[in-house]
Protein backbone atom coordinates (compact mmCIF):
# COMPACT_ATOMS: atom_id res chain seq x y z
CA UNK A 1 0.00 0.00 0.00
CA UNK A 2 1.30 3.69 -0.83
CA UNK A 3 2.04 6.08 1.84
CA UNK A 4 0.18 8.97 -0.20
CA UNK A 5 -2.87 9.62 1.74
CA UNK A 6 -5.85 11.24 0.29
CA UNK A 7 -7.44 13.54 1.81
CA UNK A 8 -11.46 14.17 0.94
CA UNK A 9 -12.05 16.77 -1.48
CA UNK A 10 -15.60 17.40 -2.98
CA UNK A 11 -15.69 19.25 -6.63
CA UNK A 12 -19.19 19.52 -6.49
CA UNK A 13 -21.55 20.54 -3.50
CA UNK A 14 -24.08 18.32 -5.22
CA UNK A 15 -22.41 15.57 -4.68
CA UNK A 16 -23.60 15.88 -0.78
CA UNK A 17 -27.03 16.52 -1.98
CA UNK A 18 -29.85 15.32 0.62
CA UNK A 19 -32.23 12.16 -0.26
CA UNK A 20 -35.12 14.65 -0.39
CA UNK A 21 -33.64 17.14 -2.85
CA UNK A 22 -31.63 14.76 -4.77
CA UNK A 23 -34.80 12.79 -5.14
CA UNK A 24 -36.69 15.80 -6.30
CA UNK A 25 -33.64 16.78 -9.04
CA UNK A 26 -34.28 13.75 -10.37
CA UNK A 27 -38.16 13.44 -10.66
CA UNK A 28 -37.78 16.96 -12.04
CA UNK A 29 -35.07 16.08 -14.85
CA UNK A 30 -36.56 12.61 -15.62
CA UNK A 31 -40.11 14.50 -16.47
CA UNK A 32 -37.49 16.34 -18.70
CA UNK A 33 -35.75 13.36 -19.97
CA UNK A 34 -38.54 11.86 -21.30
CA UNK A 35 -40.12 14.43 -22.30
CA UNK A 36 -37.31 14.79 -24.94
CA UNK A 37 -37.03 11.16 -25.42
CA UNK A 38 -40.68 11.40 -26.20
CA UNK A 39 -39.96 13.22 -29.92
CA UNK A 40 -37.32 10.28 -31.07
CA UNK A 41 -39.42 8.20 -33.51
CA UNK A 42 -37.72 4.85 -31.72
CA UNK A 43 -38.91 5.90 -28.32
CA UNK A 44 -42.38 6.95 -29.67
CA UNK A 45 -43.01 3.51 -31.11
CA UNK A 46 -41.06 2.19 -27.52
CA UNK A 47 -43.28 4.22 -25.39
CA UNK A 48 -46.82 3.24 -27.52
CA UNK A 49 -45.88 -0.51 -26.96
CA UNK A 50 -45.48 -0.04 -23.10
CA UNK A 51 -48.53 1.82 -23.20
CA UNK A 52 -46.94 4.80 -21.38
CA UNK A 53 -46.96 8.22 -22.16
CA UNK A 54 -44.27 11.01 -21.02
CA UNK A 55 -46.85 12.54 -19.20
CA UNK A 56 -47.54 9.68 -17.14
CA UNK A 57 -44.46 10.15 -15.74
CA UNK A 58 -45.49 11.30 -12.09
CA UNK A 59 -42.69 9.70 -9.30
CA UNK A 60 -39.37 8.09 -9.91
CA UNK A 61 -41.40 4.87 -9.34
CA UNK A 62 -42.71 5.34 -12.45
CA UNK A 63 -39.16 5.15 -14.03
CA UNK A 64 -40.14 1.17 -13.80
CA UNK A 65 -43.00 1.45 -16.44
CA UNK A 66 -40.63 2.75 -19.26
CA UNK A 67 -39.51 0.51 -21.74
CA UNK A 68 -35.50 -0.93 -21.56
CA UNK A 69 -33.59 0.16 -24.49
CA UNK A 70 -30.93 -2.20 -25.52
CA UNK A 71 -27.46 -2.26 -27.33
CA UNK A 72 -29.33 -3.60 -30.69
CA UNK A 73 -32.08 -0.44 -30.54
CA UNK A 74 -28.79 1.80 -30.94
CA UNK A 75 -27.15 -0.28 -33.47
CA UNK A 76 -30.98 -0.25 -35.56
CA UNK A 77 -30.95 3.55 -35.46
CA UNK A 78 -27.40 3.96 -36.76
CA UNK A 79 -25.88 6.22 -37.22
CA UNK A 80 -28.19 9.56 -36.02
CA UNK A 81 -31.81 8.08 -35.00
CA UNK A 82 -31.51 8.36 -31.20
CA UNK A 83 -30.68 11.80 -31.19
CA UNK A 84 -32.73 14.76 -29.46
CA UNK A 85 -30.91 17.53 -31.37
CA UNK A 86 -30.17 18.11 -34.72
CA UNK A 87 -27.44 17.02 -36.23
CA UNK A 88 -26.00 20.47 -36.86
CA UNK A 89 -26.12 20.70 -32.96
CA UNK A 90 -23.45 18.09 -32.03
CA UNK A 91 -20.06 18.91 -31.02
CA UNK A 92 -18.62 15.34 -30.70
CA UNK A 93 -19.12 12.05 -31.73
CA UNK A 94 -17.47 8.92 -30.12
CA UNK A 95 -18.43 5.32 -30.60
CA UNK A 96 -17.91 1.64 -29.42
CA UNK A 97 -18.06 -1.61 -31.16
CA UNK A 98 -21.67 -2.68 -32.10
CA UNK A 99 -22.43 -6.78 -31.82
CA UNK A 100 -21.98 -6.76 -35.22
CA UNK A 101 -20.93 -4.46 -38.25
CA UNK A 102 -21.30 -1.41 -37.53
CA UNK A 103 -20.18 0.94 -33.92
CA UNK A 104 -22.36 2.10 -31.79
CA UNK A 105 -22.62 5.90 -31.97
CA UNK A 106 -22.91 8.56 -28.98
CA UNK A 107 -23.33 11.79 -29.76
CA UNK A 108 -22.04 14.76 -27.84
CA UNK A 109 -23.28 18.21 -27.90
CA UNK A 110 -21.33 21.80 -26.36
CA UNK A 111 -23.26 21.87 -23.19
CA UNK A 112 -23.23 17.21 -23.19
CA UNK A 113 -19.21 17.63 -23.42
CA UNK A 114 -19.13 20.55 -20.68
CA UNK A 115 -21.29 17.86 -18.60
CA UNK A 116 -18.50 14.81 -19.48
CA UNK A 117 -15.91 17.01 -18.14
CA UNK A 118 -17.75 18.07 -15.02
CA UNK A 119 -18.44 14.50 -14.10
CA UNK A 120 -14.78 13.47 -14.86
CA UNK A 121 -13.84 16.28 -12.66
CA UNK A 122 -15.81 14.66 -9.82
CA UNK A 123 -13.84 11.40 -9.79
CA UNK A 124 -10.86 12.58 -10.68
CA UNK A 125 -10.59 14.91 -7.85
CA UNK A 126 -12.32 12.49 -5.30
CA UNK A 127 -9.36 10.10 -5.92
CA UNK A 128 -6.66 12.66 -5.18
CA UNK A 129 -6.43 14.65 -8.46
CA UNK A 130 -5.06 17.97 -7.70
CA UNK A 131 -4.49 21.40 -9.82
CA UNK A 132 -0.50 20.95 -9.46
CA UNK A 133 -0.92 17.54 -10.79
CA UNK A 134 0.53 15.99 -14.08
CA UNK A 135 -1.70 13.51 -15.12
CA UNK A 136 -0.89 11.13 -18.08
CA UNK A 137 -3.42 9.56 -20.33
CA UNK A 138 -2.75 5.92 -21.29
CA UNK A 139 -5.82 5.38 -23.19
CA UNK A 140 -6.44 5.67 -26.81
CA UNK A 141 -7.56 8.93 -27.96
CA UNK A 142 -9.91 8.01 -30.91
CA UNK A 143 -13.64 7.22 -31.53
CA UNK A 144 -12.84 5.10 -27.89
CA UNK A 145 -14.41 7.19 -24.91
CA UNK A 146 -11.43 6.64 -22.80
CA UNK A 147 -8.86 9.08 -24.08
CA UNK A 148 -10.92 12.57 -24.37
CA UNK A 149 -13.03 11.94 -21.78
CA UNK A 150 -10.61 11.79 -19.11
CA UNK A 151 -8.92 14.53 -20.70
CA UNK A 152 -11.64 16.96 -20.70
CA UNK A 153 -12.32 15.86 -17.02
CA UNK A 154 -8.46 16.49 -16.02
CA UNK A 155 -8.06 20.14 -17.57
CA UNK A 156 -11.59 21.24 -15.79
CA UNK A 157 -9.71 20.48 -12.72
CA UNK A 158 -6.92 22.51 -13.90
CA UNK A 159 -4.14 19.59 -13.86
CA UNK A 160 -1.60 19.24 -16.81
CA UNK A 161 -2.36 16.33 -18.96
CA UNK A 162 -0.28 14.45 -20.81
CA UNK A 163 -1.83 12.81 -23.56
CA UNK A 164 0.31 10.14 -24.37
CA UNK A 165 -2.26 7.39 -26.11
CA UNK A 166 -2.03 4.16 -25.66
CA UNK A 167 0.94 2.05 -26.06
CA UNK A 168 4.77 2.37 -26.68
CA UNK A 169 5.66 1.49 -22.53
CA UNK A 170 9.82 2.80 -23.15
CA UNK A 171 7.62 6.20 -24.28
CA UNK A 172 5.08 5.93 -21.63
CA UNK A 173 7.43 5.61 -19.06
CA UNK A 174 10.20 8.00 -20.38
CA UNK A 175 7.25 10.76 -20.04
CA UNK A 176 6.53 9.53 -16.39
CA UNK A 177 10.45 9.84 -15.68
CA UNK A 178 10.89 12.97 -17.36
CA UNK A 179 7.91 14.90 -16.85
CA UNK A 180 7.30 13.90 -12.98
CA UNK A 181 4.02 12.61 -13.71
CA UNK A 182 1.68 12.27 -10.65
CA UNK A 183 -1.60 10.60 -11.61
CA UNK A 184 -1.79 7.90 -14.43
CA UNK A 185 -4.82 6.86 -16.39
CA UNK A 186 -5.02 3.99 -18.16
CA UNK A 187 -6.74 0.07 -17.99
CA UNK A 188 -5.48 -1.75 -14.55
CA UNK A 189 -3.76 -4.41 -16.58
CA UNK A 190 -2.04 -1.94 -18.63
CA UNK A 191 -0.39 -0.32 -15.15
CA UNK A 192 0.88 -4.20 -14.04
CA UNK A 193 2.32 -3.91 -17.87
CA UNK A 194 4.39 -0.91 -16.90
CA UNK A 195 5.12 -1.88 -13.67
CA UNK A 196 7.15 -5.09 -15.08
CA UNK A 197 8.46 -2.75 -17.92
CA UNK A 198 9.60 -1.33 -14.82
CA UNK A 199 11.17 -3.91 -13.11
CA UNK A 200 12.87 -5.57 -16.30
CA UNK A 201 14.73 -1.71 -16.79
CA UNK A 202 15.36 -2.09 -12.92
CA UNK A 203 13.93 1.61 -12.78
CA UNK A 204 12.85 2.21 -8.98
CA UNK A 205 8.95 2.90 -9.15
CA UNK A 206 9.97 5.29 -6.25
CA UNK A 207 12.46 7.50 -8.71
CA UNK A 208 8.91 8.50 -10.51
CA UNK A 209 6.57 11.16 -9.02
CA UNK A 210 3.86 8.66 -9.41
CA UNK A 211 1.60 9.33 -6.77
CA UNK A 212 -2.37 7.94 -7.53
CA UNK A 213 -3.96 5.95 -11.22
CA UNK A 214 -7.75 5.88 -12.17
CA UNK A 215 -8.23 3.09 -13.70
CA UNK A 216 -11.49 1.83 -15.86
CA UNK A 217 -12.70 0.57 -19.15
CA UNK A 218 -12.25 -3.02 -18.21
CA UNK A 219 -12.81 -5.85 -15.40
CA UNK A 220 -10.15 -5.99 -12.06
CA UNK A 221 -9.94 -7.26 -8.97
CA UNK A 222 -8.63 -5.99 -5.27
CA UNK A 223 -5.88 -8.70 -6.20
CA UNK A 224 -4.81 -6.71 -9.14
CA UNK A 225 -5.38 -3.35 -7.01
CA UNK A 226 -3.10 -4.94 -4.46
CA UNK A 227 -0.23 -5.82 -6.94
CA UNK A 228 -0.31 -2.82 -8.85
CA UNK A 229 -0.64 -0.37 -5.87
CA UNK A 230 2.26 -2.79 -4.49
CA UNK A 231 4.88 -2.74 -7.69
CA UNK A 232 3.95 1.07 -8.43
CA UNK A 233 3.65 2.76 -4.81
CA UNK A 234 0.72 3.83 -5.59
CA UNK A 235 -3.06 4.44 -4.81
CA UNK A 236 -5.49 3.16 -7.54
CA UNK A 237 -8.89 4.38 -7.71
CA UNK A 238 -11.85 2.54 -9.87
CA UNK A 239 -14.26 4.75 -12.39
CA UNK A 240 -16.98 3.44 -14.42
CA UNK A 241 -18.83 3.84 -17.40
CA UNK A 242 -19.79 3.13 -21.05
CA UNK A 243 -19.75 5.21 -24.33
CA UNK A 244 -23.75 4.12 -24.83
CA UNK A 245 -24.12 6.59 -21.68
CA UNK A 246 -21.64 9.35 -21.65
CA UNK A 247 -18.10 7.51 -21.17
CA UNK A 248 -16.29 7.66 -17.99
CA UNK A 249 -18.18 9.64 -15.33
CA UNK A 250 -21.22 7.56 -14.74
CA UNK A 251 -19.36 6.35 -11.29
CA UNK A 252 -16.22 6.44 -9.10
CA UNK A 253 -14.28 5.68 -6.35
CA UNK A 254 -13.60 8.58 -3.39
CA UNK A 255 -11.01 8.35 -0.80
CA UNK A 256 -12.99 5.53 0.98
CA UNK A 257 -12.34 3.27 -1.82
CA UNK A 258 -16.13 1.18 -0.72
CA UNK A 259 -17.40 1.27 -4.03
CA UNK A 260 -18.06 3.91 -6.91
CA UNK A 261 -20.05 7.15 -6.50
CA UNK A 262 -22.75 7.02 -9.03
CA UNK A 263 -23.72 10.62 -10.27
CA UNK A 264 -26.98 9.85 -9.30
CA UNK A 265 -28.24 13.54 -10.30
CA UNK A 266 -27.58 12.88 -13.85
CA UNK A 267 -27.93 8.94 -13.97
CA UNK A 268 -30.40 6.68 -12.89
CA UNK A 269 -29.29 3.70 -11.92
CA UNK A 270 -31.20 0.10 -11.30
CA UNK A 271 -30.37 -2.77 -10.44
CA UNK A 272 -32.50 -6.32 -11.94
CA UNK A 273 -32.24 -9.90 -12.45
CA UNK A 274 -31.52 -10.28 -15.85
CA UNK A 275 -33.75 -13.29 -16.68
CA UNK A 276 -36.64 -12.03 -14.68
CA UNK A 277 -35.90 -8.67 -15.25
CA UNK A 278 -37.28 -7.76 -11.39
CA UNK A 279 -34.98 -5.20 -9.60
CA UNK A 280 -32.72 -6.79 -6.55
CA UNK A 281 -32.42 -5.46 -3.29
CA UNK A 282 -29.46 -3.63 -2.50
CA UNK A 283 -26.27 -5.54 -1.58
CA UNK A 284 -27.35 -7.88 -4.45
CA UNK A 285 -25.72 -8.62 -7.59
CA UNK A 286 -27.56 -7.73 -10.45
CA UNK A 287 -27.44 -5.86 -14.23
CA UNK A 288 -27.14 -2.50 -14.51
CA UNK A 289 -30.09 -0.37 -16.13
CA UNK A 290 -28.97 3.38 -16.67
CA UNK A 291 -30.68 6.50 -17.54
CA UNK A 292 -28.91 9.06 -18.98
CA UNK A 293 -31.32 11.85 -17.49
CA UNK A 294 -29.65 14.91 -18.61
CA UNK A 295 -27.90 14.58 -22.18
CA UNK A 296 -29.13 16.84 -24.42
CA UNK A 297 -27.70 15.22 -27.50
CA UNK A 298 -29.00 11.55 -26.27
CA UNK A 299 -30.88 11.09 -23.77
CA UNK A 300 -30.56 7.30 -22.97
CA UNK A 301 -33.78 4.94 -20.90
CA UNK A 302 -33.64 2.41 -18.80
CA UNK A 303 -30.67 1.30 -20.98
CA UNK A 304 -29.58 -2.30 -20.12
CA UNK A 305 -25.61 -2.46 -19.92
CA UNK A 306 -24.92 -5.93 -19.80
CA UNK A 307 -22.49 -5.30 -16.62
CA UNK A 308 -23.24 -7.04 -13.48
CA UNK A 309 -22.45 -5.40 -9.82
CA UNK A 310 -23.90 -4.32 -6.82
CA UNK A 311 -25.49 -1.21 -5.44
CA UNK A 312 -24.80 -0.02 -1.77
CA UNK A 313 -26.55 2.68 -0.31
CA UNK A 314 -25.67 2.73 2.92
CA UNK A 315 -23.84 5.96 3.99
CA UNK A 316 -19.79 6.84 2.66
CA UNK A 317 -17.85 8.54 5.69
CA UNK A 318 -16.77 11.08 2.51
CA UNK A 319 -19.86 12.65 2.76
CA UNK A 320 -20.97 11.89 -0.85
CA UNK A 321 -24.60 11.06 -0.45
CA UNK A 322 -24.71 9.33 -3.64
CA UNK A 323 -25.12 5.61 -3.78
CA UNK A 324 -21.91 3.55 -4.69
CA UNK A 325 -21.84 0.86 -7.05
CA UNK A 326 -19.30 -2.48 -6.88
CA UNK A 327 -16.66 -3.48 -9.52
CA UNK A 328 -18.65 -5.04 -12.27
CA UNK A 329 -18.10 -8.62 -11.84
CA UNK A 330 -18.81 -9.89 -15.41
CA UNK A 331 -21.04 -9.47 -18.11
CA UNK A 332 -24.96 -11.06 -18.63
CA UNK A 333 -24.24 -11.55 -22.54
CA UNK A 334 -20.88 -12.95 -24.27
CA UNK A 335 -19.12 -9.41 -24.26
CA UNK A 336 -15.52 -10.04 -24.24
CA UNK A 337 -12.97 -6.96 -22.98
CA UNK A 338 -9.74 -7.10 -24.40
CA UNK A 339 -6.92 -4.80 -23.84
CA UNK A 340 -9.90 -2.02 -22.67
CA UNK A 341 -11.75 -2.74 -26.51
CA UNK A 342 -15.48 -4.20 -26.09
CA UNK A 343 -14.91 -7.38 -28.47
CA UNK A 344 -18.43 -9.43 -29.41
CA UNK A 345 -17.70 -13.24 -30.62
CA UNK A 346 -20.62 -12.36 -33.47
CA UNK A 347 -18.04 -9.82 -34.77
CA UNK A 348 -15.56 -12.29 -35.32
CA UNK A 349 -18.14 -14.52 -37.03
CA UNK A 350 -19.14 -11.63 -39.29
CA UNK A 351 -15.18 -11.05 -40.05
CA UNK A 352 -15.04 -14.64 -40.88
CA UNK A 353 -18.09 -15.23 -43.01
CA UNK A 354 -16.20 -12.49 -45.29
CA UNK A 355 -13.77 -14.85 -45.58
CA UNK A 356 -14.72 -17.70 -47.86
CA UNK A 357 -15.00 -21.31 -46.55
CA UNK A 358 -13.76 -20.08 -42.76
CA UNK A 359 -17.06 -20.23 -40.58
CA UNK A 360 -18.88 -22.21 -39.32
CA UNK A 361 -16.20 -24.05 -36.97
CA UNK A 362 -13.81 -21.42 -34.73
CA UNK A 363 -13.37 -20.67 -31.43
CA UNK A 364 -12.20 -17.98 -29.52
CA UNK A 365 -9.53 -18.33 -26.80
CA UNK A 366 -8.73 -15.47 -24.55
CA UNK A 367 -5.67 -15.59 -22.15
CA UNK A 368 -3.42 -13.33 -20.21
CA UNK A 369 0.01 -14.47 -20.08
CA UNK A 370 1.77 -11.76 -17.98
CA UNK A 371 -0.57 -8.80 -17.81
CA UNK A 372 -2.03 -8.07 -21.23
CA UNK A 373 -4.55 -9.58 -23.04
CA UNK A 374 -4.58 -11.82 -25.96
CA UNK A 375 -6.88 -13.86 -27.96
CA UNK A 376 -6.64 -16.13 -30.73
CA UNK A 377 -8.65 -17.11 -32.77
CA UNK A 378 -9.03 -20.78 -34.19
CA UNK A 379 -10.43 -21.78 -37.67
CA UNK A 380 -10.89 -24.86 -38.98
CA UNK A 381 -9.55 -25.55 -42.23
CA UNK A 382 -11.84 -26.55 -45.05
CA UNK A 383 -10.93 -27.91 -48.52
CA UNK A 384 -11.89 -25.41 -50.66
CA UNK A 385 -9.33 -22.62 -49.02
CA UNK A 386 -6.24 -25.17 -48.55
CA UNK A 387 -3.58 -24.14 -50.91
CA UNK A 388 -0.76 -26.73 -51.23
CA UNK A 389 1.22 -23.26 -51.51
CA UNK A 390 2.42 -21.50 -47.97
CA UNK A 391 2.02 -17.86 -49.60
CA UNK A 392 -1.67 -18.65 -50.40
CA UNK A 393 -1.88 -20.55 -47.27
CA UNK A 394 -0.32 -17.05 -45.57
CA UNK A 395 -2.58 -14.89 -47.78
CA UNK A 396 -5.50 -16.55 -46.01
CA UNK A 397 -4.50 -15.80 -42.74
CA UNK A 398 -3.96 -12.34 -43.58
CA UNK A 399 -7.40 -11.96 -44.88
CA UNK A 400 -8.89 -13.52 -41.75
CA UNK A 401 -6.44 -11.05 -39.69
CA UNK A 402 -7.62 -7.95 -42.10
CA UNK A 403 -11.38 -8.85 -41.80
CA UNK A 404 -11.08 -9.09 -37.75
CA UNK A 405 -8.87 -6.28 -37.21
CA UNK A 406 -10.94 -4.19 -39.63
CA UNK A 407 -14.39 -4.89 -37.63
CA UNK A 408 -13.20 -5.12 -34.03
CA UNK A 409 -10.36 -2.91 -34.36
CA UNK A 410 -7.79 -5.38 -32.47
CA UNK A 411 -5.36 -7.78 -33.69
CA UNK A 412 -6.01 -11.37 -33.16
CA UNK A 413 -3.55 -14.10 -33.46
CA UNK A 414 -5.00 -16.39 -36.01
CA UNK A 415 -4.86 -20.23 -35.64
CA UNK A 416 -5.58 -22.34 -38.86
CA UNK A 417 -6.27 -25.85 -37.47
CA UNK A 418 -7.56 -29.42 -39.12
CA UNK A 419 -10.59 -30.37 -39.58
CA UNK A 420 -12.83 -31.32 -37.39
CA UNK A 421 -11.31 -30.79 -34.44
CA UNK A 422 -12.74 -28.18 -32.79
CA UNK A 423 -15.90 -29.06 -30.21
CA UNK A 424 -19.25 -29.86 -31.61
CA UNK A 425 -22.07 -28.92 -29.66
CA UNK A 426 -25.84 -29.75 -29.95
CA UNK A 427 -27.29 -26.95 -27.95
CA UNK A 428 -25.83 -23.62 -28.10
CA UNK A 429 -22.00 -23.34 -29.18
CA UNK A 430 -19.46 -22.37 -26.67
CA UNK A 431 -17.37 -20.05 -28.97
CA UNK A 432 -15.26 -18.42 -26.67
CA UNK A 433 -12.48 -19.51 -24.09
CA UNK A 434 -11.63 -17.36 -21.20
CA UNK A 435 -8.61 -18.24 -19.65
CA UNK A 436 -7.88 -15.32 -17.89
CA UNK A 437 -7.36 -15.45 -13.94
CA UNK A 438 -9.46 -12.46 -12.00
CA UNK A 439 -9.41 -14.11 -8.72
CA UNK A 440 -9.33 -11.92 -5.64
CA UNK B 1 5.61 -37.04 -67.28
CA UNK B 2 3.47 -35.81 -64.12
CA UNK B 3 3.07 -37.30 -61.04
CA UNK B 4 0.37 -37.07 -58.61
CA UNK B 5 1.42 -35.37 -55.22
CA UNK B 6 -0.45 -35.49 -52.30
CA UNK B 7 -0.93 -32.22 -50.16
CA UNK B 8 -2.06 -32.47 -46.70
CA UNK B 9 -2.93 -29.37 -43.94
CA UNK B 10 -1.16 -30.72 -40.66
CA UNK B 11 -1.15 -28.41 -37.80
CA UNK B 12 2.23 -27.88 -36.01
CA UNK B 13 2.14 -30.19 -33.15
CA UNK B 14 3.22 -33.12 -31.60
CA UNK B 15 1.33 -36.52 -33.10
CA UNK B 16 -0.08 -34.94 -36.33
CA UNK B 17 2.80 -36.41 -38.89
CA UNK B 18 2.57 -39.70 -36.97
CA UNK B 19 -1.28 -40.02 -37.65
CA UNK B 20 -0.69 -39.41 -41.39
CA UNK B 21 2.05 -41.73 -41.42
CA UNK B 22 0.06 -44.26 -39.67
CA UNK B 23 -3.17 -44.12 -41.67
CA UNK B 24 -1.07 -45.11 -44.91
CA UNK B 25 0.53 -47.84 -42.49
CA UNK B 26 -2.12 -49.14 -42.02
CA UNK B 27 -2.76 -49.10 -45.48
CA UNK B 28 -0.19 -50.57 -46.44
CA UNK B 29 0.95 -47.87 -48.42
CA UNK B 30 4.85 -46.90 -48.89
CA UNK B 31 5.70 -43.69 -49.14
CA UNK B 32 8.10 -43.04 -51.87
CA UNK B 33 9.46 -39.28 -50.41
CA UNK B 34 8.05 -36.31 -48.65
CA UNK B 35 8.69 -33.05 -47.98
CA UNK B 36 7.06 -30.68 -45.00
CA UNK B 37 6.67 -26.57 -44.82
CA UNK B 38 5.89 -25.35 -42.26
CA UNK B 39 4.98 -22.06 -40.47
CA UNK B 40 5.18 -21.66 -36.48
CA UNK B 41 1.49 -22.91 -36.13
CA UNK B 42 0.93 -25.44 -39.07
CA UNK B 43 2.24 -27.13 -42.30
CA UNK B 44 2.20 -28.31 -45.74
CA UNK B 45 2.82 -31.89 -45.92
CA UNK B 46 3.59 -33.42 -49.59
CA UNK B 47 3.50 -37.27 -50.18
CA UNK B 48 4.40 -38.94 -53.00
CA UNK B 49 3.33 -42.24 -52.90
CA UNK B 50 2.67 -44.79 -55.78
CA UNK B 51 -1.05 -45.51 -55.17
CA UNK B 52 -1.97 -41.82 -54.30
CA UNK B 53 -5.81 -42.13 -54.67
CA UNK B 54 -6.13 -45.11 -52.75
CA UNK B 55 -4.16 -42.85 -50.24
CA UNK B 56 -6.03 -39.67 -50.95
CA UNK B 57 -9.45 -42.35 -50.10
CA UNK B 58 -7.99 -43.39 -46.64
CA UNK B 59 -6.43 -40.35 -45.47
CA UNK B 60 -9.79 -38.12 -46.19
CA UNK B 61 -11.70 -41.01 -44.75
CA UNK B 62 -9.48 -40.27 -41.49
CA UNK B 63 -10.37 -36.56 -41.72
CA UNK B 64 -7.48 -34.90 -43.15
CA UNK B 65 -7.87 -32.33 -46.07
CA UNK B 66 -6.15 -33.74 -49.46
CA UNK B 67 -5.14 -31.35 -52.23
CA UNK B 68 -3.88 -33.59 -55.25
CA UNK B 69 -1.12 -31.02 -57.14
CA UNK B 70 0.96 -32.76 -60.25
CA UNK B 71 5.06 -32.26 -60.07
CA UNK B 72 7.73 -33.36 -61.91
CA UNK B 73 10.33 -35.62 -60.47
CA UNK B 74 13.62 -34.43 -62.57
CA UNK B 75 16.41 -36.82 -61.94
CA UNK B 76 19.90 -34.61 -61.13
CA UNK B 77 23.80 -35.47 -61.41
CA UNK B 78 25.28 -35.80 -58.55
CA UNK B 79 28.12 -33.39 -58.78
CA UNK B 80 28.93 -29.57 -58.24
CA UNK B 81 26.71 -27.62 -60.95
CA UNK B 82 24.47 -30.48 -61.92
CA UNK B 83 21.18 -28.69 -60.49
CA UNK B 84 22.63 -25.46 -61.64
CA UNK B 85 22.61 -26.79 -64.91
CA UNK B 86 19.22 -27.63 -64.89
CA UNK B 87 17.91 -24.17 -63.16
CA UNK B 88 19.52 -22.63 -65.94
CA UNK B 89 17.61 -23.97 -68.50
CA UNK B 90 14.36 -23.71 -66.91
CA UNK B 91 15.20 -19.74 -66.18
CA UNK B 92 15.61 -19.58 -69.82
CA UNK B 93 12.58 -21.30 -70.36
CA UNK B 94 10.79 -18.74 -67.64
CA UNK B 95 9.68 -21.57 -65.80
CA UNK B 96 8.56 -20.48 -62.20
CA UNK B 97 9.46 -22.69 -59.53
CA UNK B 98 6.80 -22.81 -56.55
CA UNK B 99 8.54 -24.95 -54.66
CA UNK B 100 11.31 -28.14 -54.70
CA UNK B 101 12.46 -30.48 -52.73
CA UNK B 102 15.45 -33.17 -53.58
CA UNK B 103 15.79 -36.90 -52.36
CA UNK B 104 17.61 -39.70 -54.14
CA UNK B 105 16.96 -43.62 -54.57
CA UNK B 106 17.88 -46.45 -56.53
CA UNK B 107 21.88 -46.94 -56.15
CA UNK B 108 22.74 -44.72 -58.80
CA UNK B 109 24.72 -41.19 -58.25
CA UNK B 110 21.64 -39.39 -59.23
CA UNK B 111 19.58 -37.34 -56.85
CA UNK B 112 15.44 -36.47 -57.79
CA UNK B 113 14.15 -33.16 -57.72
CA UNK B 114 10.86 -32.82 -57.36
CA UNK B 115 10.05 -29.44 -59.13
CA UNK B 116 6.51 -27.70 -58.85
CA UNK B 117 5.78 -24.80 -61.60
CA UNK B 118 3.34 -22.01 -61.43
CA UNK B 119 2.36 -23.26 -64.88
CA UNK B 120 2.99 -27.21 -65.67
CA UNK B 121 1.47 -27.01 -69.06
CA UNK B 122 4.02 -24.55 -69.93
CA UNK B 123 6.65 -26.88 -68.16
CA UNK B 124 6.24 -29.82 -70.28
CA UNK B 125 6.52 -27.95 -73.18
CA UNK B 126 10.25 -26.39 -71.98
CA UNK B 127 10.98 -29.71 -70.33
CA UNK B 128 10.56 -31.36 -73.95
CA UNK B 129 12.47 -28.41 -76.27
CA UNK B 130 15.09 -28.79 -73.99
CA UNK B 131 15.65 -32.82 -73.93
CA UNK B 132 15.10 -33.01 -70.04
CA UNK B 133 14.57 -36.49 -68.63
CA UNK B 134 11.65 -36.57 -66.70
CA UNK B 135 11.29 -39.57 -64.31
CA UNK B 136 7.86 -41.29 -65.43
CA UNK B 137 5.86 -42.23 -62.69
CA UNK B 138 6.35 -45.92 -63.38
CA UNK B 139 9.62 -45.63 -62.87
CA UNK B 140 9.42 -43.49 -59.67
CA UNK B 141 7.96 -46.37 -57.96
CA UNK B 142 8.44 -49.90 -59.46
Amino acid sequence: MSEFVVENRIWDPVEKLSQPELKALQLERLKDCVQRAAAIPHYQRAFAQAGISADQIKSLDDLRRLPFTVKSDLRENYPFGMLAVPKSQLARIHASSGTTGKPTLCGYTKNDLNLWAELCARFLVAGGLRPEHTAQIAFGYGLFTGGFGLHYGIEKVGAATVPASSGNTDRQIMLMQDLGVDVLICTPSYALNIAEVLQQKGIAPESLCLKFAHFGGEQWTEAMRRDIESNLKIKCFNNYGLSEIIGPGVSGECAARTGMHIQEDHFLVECINPVTLEPVKDGEQGELVITALTKEAMPVIRYRTRDLATLYSDPCPCGRTFRRMGRVIGRSDDMLIIRGVNVFPSQIEEALLRVEGTAPHYLIEVSRPGNLDQIAVKVEMRLENFSDQMSEMQKLKSRIDHEIHAITGIRMQIELVEPNTLERFVGKAVRVIDNRKLKD
Amino acid sequence: MRIKQLSLFVENKSGSLHSVCKVLAENNISIRTLSLADTEQFGILRLLVKEWEAAKNVLEKAGFIVKITEVFAIPVEDRPGGLAELLAILDRGGMNVEYMYAFTFGRNDRAVIVFRFEDPDKACKVLEDNKIDVIKPIDLFD
